[in-house]
């Protein structure tokens, strides 16, 4: 793990240059660190979610950086939907360790065993949308008034309109007609009793600004982003992890050991991987300044109608 | 990266969409799957090009009605500069849209189409423009392909546009005229081979090469405290900072500041961003500052150089543009947010509302509706620490939000 995760605990010795030089402003950095501190001032119970994917630990970083040499003056939520990769959940918990943050960690299991939710089946069965149910009750059970995330305006069309300080009613819903005017950099926390926040502070950044970062500041992401051999199968022209027994697959779904790697760590039977033999930080922003297939167009959930995220955004879905 | 951002506003059908998505086009940005769904999508509706205005609709309700309704942004990347689209609607009621849309930017691209020329809504572009002081305007005269590439139509277009910027109150405005047909392509990414006697830039040419004019450089050091910060650690045991954005202006260590509202003054200790200490920040950085005393300072003070003091006042004159359906009134009681300030107000007066097509003042009727813009005289129950919006934009403008439904009901611009 990267050492620079440590620091908030101890004093670098200042290189000379540094002392002579001169911030030199990132715009979308400085940025995101404006909107972290907005948010550790104008809510009472924040909390950002930690999905364990390569944005919301770019969030963390800038979270570090905003709040130094302070630590992180909020815990981070992880709604695990059972299915995570394995590597995931390993490298969640050491950043935590080292960080010395709080994590809550809320499962759909659970909601699945409370009858809350029932649990999708066929091939494309995915504990994505069942996630929505799960982080709404953490967010009764915590009385969290700010929920952070890592969401990007670029991903998807829906997400073009949505704002940076995004306020949702008791129900987590969305009311897309009805969002406030974002004028300069002013941001309206006031809220009623009951509702919250999303929070979104790299909302302007795209795909490739995230790599960019994570290259430049040398930030640690699970393994499973670069490229790596793997059991896979073929479907609908999109490859799938069967190496474990999440991802459904049907008998005549032949398996191929193929170079593989992911470019979203959501839920393990909705995230398709891309054949790649990008094995370095380096490597990997390289493909992907190439790349020519948008980075949901892996995701199978989106996939089922144009309309898939804009419905779900409104049910509260992050 | 650099990154530069742009306001579009059109009125519906003058090819905003498709220029847009012409650029994406133009710039590689749009990927593989999003360019099957343009094709796909245009071959169903029979057409024989390609539909460029799908790469940006945005919502369902919008599909549905076919128009744009908000602001959408939209990314694209050059190997110089990423570039940040904020689109929004040129109806009279997206006002508040626009002048959103506009507050964020730095280039505006005015969108006329060749063949209806300056209309009605391309004053209300160029007057929010004008009124939000966004540096850089580009009037994109569109559709040429449908007036035979005519230089004469260009012209008079051009020379109507001109009249209109007598009245601009603006003068440091920087304006650029540039020929396009948004649908064949013709001088948005690639020169047009229609239109020889075009010399100048293509859009995207200009749009790389343009200097990103911070107005706010120029301007005076401005930083409103965001939070204190106190690790309360054994190593930073005593360690004070104060986190914030520098709205304008240079500092250095060893600048003499003053905090206000306290008046109290001190020198800066260190400029820290994240684990390293710098000698000098500028506009737009986030940074951490300390300070050599110990000083009482909370959210909503704000440190600035003590010879270049800002206006303290309990009660402030604005243009305002009102944004909520609940009308502006005198005698009303409102937030008034001011960077990391928020007070009680009281609308005061308002004097009169302001016509949006340059025509000038009209008579005040004591209220402003919806979209709706006019002077107004706010008394603060607290002095805010401002200046003219003309002067600095981020410490001259404020947004006043409806205390019972917490809305952000309408944006003002100080100017007295
Ligand atoms: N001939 C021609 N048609 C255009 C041009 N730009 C846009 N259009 C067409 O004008 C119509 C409206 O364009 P659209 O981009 O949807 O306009 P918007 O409402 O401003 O976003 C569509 O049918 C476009 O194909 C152009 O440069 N030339």
């Amino acid at each position: 793990m990267n050492t620079e995760t440590t620091l908030a605990l101890e004093k670098q010795p200042l290189s000379p240059e540094a002392i002579t030089s001169r911030v030199q402003a990132n715009a979308l950095e400085n940025e995101a660190i404006y909107i972290l501190r907005e948010v550790a001032a104008q809510f009472e119970r924040p909390v950002l979610l930690f999905s364990g994917g390569k944005d919301s630990i770019t969030l963390v970083r800038l979270a570090q950086k905003a709040f130094y040499p302070a630590r992180i003056p909020f815990p981070l939520l992880h709604i695990d939907t059972g299915h995570n990769f394995p590597e995931t959940i390993a490298f969640r918990d050491e950043l935590v360790n080292e960080l010395g943050v709080e994590l809550i960690v809320r499962n759909v299991q659970d909601s699945i065993d409370q009858g809350k939710v029932v649990e999708e089946t066929g091939k494309y069965a995915s504990r994505n949308t069942l996630q929505t149910t799960t982080l709404l009750d953490a967010i009764e059970e915590f009385k969290f008034d700010a929920c952070i995330g890592g969401a990007r305006r670029d991903e998807e069309k829906a997400r073009a309109k949505e704002r940076i300080f995004s306020v949702r009613d008791d129900f987590g819903q969305w009311d897309e007609k009805n969002q406030r005017p974002e004028l300069f950099d002013m941001l309206n926390g006031n809220i009623e009793i009951g509702q919250n926040v999303r929070v979104f502070p790299i909302s302007n950044w795209t795909e490739l600004d995230v790599w960019s970062y994570i290259q430049k500041e040398g930030i640690d992401i699970p393994s499973i982003y670069f490229a790596h051999e793997r059991e896979t199968f073929l479907r609908d022209g999109l490859i799938w992890s069967a190496q474990d027994d999440i991802v459904f697959r049907a008998e005549d779904e032949e398996v191929e050991s193929r170079w593989v790697r992911f470019r979203t760590v959501g839920d393990m039977s909705c995230t398709a991987a891309v054949e790649s033999h990008a094995d370095t930080i380096d490597k990997v922003v390289a493909e992907i300044r190439d790349s020519k297939i948008s980075e949901r167009g892996a995701r199978i959930d989106d996939k089922r109608s144009e309309a898939a995220m804009e419905k779900r955004k409104q049910q509260g879905y992050f | 990266m650099e990154v530069l951002k742009i306001a579009t506003a059109g009125s519906v059908d003058d090819g905003k969409s498709t220029l847009i998505g012409r650029l994406l086009y133009d710039t590689k940005s749009l990927t593989e799957d999003k360019l099957e769904a343009i094709r796909k999508s245009s071959e169903k509706k029979g057409y024989d090009y390609l539909d460029f205005s799908l790469a940006t609709d945005g919502l369902v309700a919008e599909r549905e009605q076919g128009i744009t309704i908000d602001v959408a942004h939209i990314y694209f990347s050059t190997p110089t500069r990423s570039y940040i689209i904020a689109d929004t609607p040129g109806h009279v009621e997206y006002t508040r849209n626009m002048v959103t849309g506009a507050s964020t930017s730095q280039v505006a691209i005015i969108l006329i189409d060749a063949r209806k020329g300056v209309i009605e809504q391309t004053y209300r572009h160029f007057f929010i423009n004008n009124l939000l002081r966004v540096k850089d305007v580009i009037v994109a005269v569109n559709k040429m392909d449908l007036v035979g590439y005519s230089e004469e139509i260009f012209n008079d277009i051009r020379e109507n546009f001109e009249l209109l910027n007598e009245k601009s109150t603006y003068g440091e405005q920087r304006l650029n005229y540039i020929p396009v047909s948004a649908l064949k392509g013709d001088n948005v990414a690639a020169r047009s081979e229609n239109m020889p006697w075009y010399e100048g830039e293509t859009l995207l040419e200009h749009l790389e090469k343009l200097e990103i004019a911070d107005v706010s450089d120029k301007s005076k050091f401005r930083f409103p405290v965001q939070t204190v910060i106190r690790p309360k650690t054994e190593e930073f045991h005593d360690f004070r900072g104060y986190a914030g954005k520098i709205y304008g202006g240079d500092l250095k260590v060893g600048d003499e500041v003053t905090v206000l509202p306290s008046l109290k003054t001190s020198r800066i200790k260190e400029i820290f961003f994240f684990d390293q200490t710098f000698d000098k920040a500028g506009a737009g950085s986030s940074v951490t500052l300390t300070l050599e005393d110990e000083i009482n300072i909370t959210r909503g003070d704000m440190l600035v150089k003590t010879d270049e003091l800002p206006r303290v006042e309990k009660e402030i004159n604005a243009i305002v543009c009102w944004m909520d359906n609940k009308q502006l009134r005198p005698g009303t009681k409102y937030i008034v947010q001011h960077n990391t300030n928020s007070v009680l107000s009281k609308i005061d007066v308002i004097r009169n509302n302001i016509a949006t097509d340059f025509s000038g003042v009209l008579e005040a009727n004591n209220q402003l509706g919806l979209n709706e813009i006019g002077e107004v005289q706010i008394k603060l129950s607290k002095p805010i620490f401002y200046d003219d919006y003309t002067e600095n934009r981020s410490n001259g403008a404020f947004i006043l939000i409806d205390a019972h439904t917490n809305a952000t009901a309408g944006v003002g611009f100080i100017n007295g």
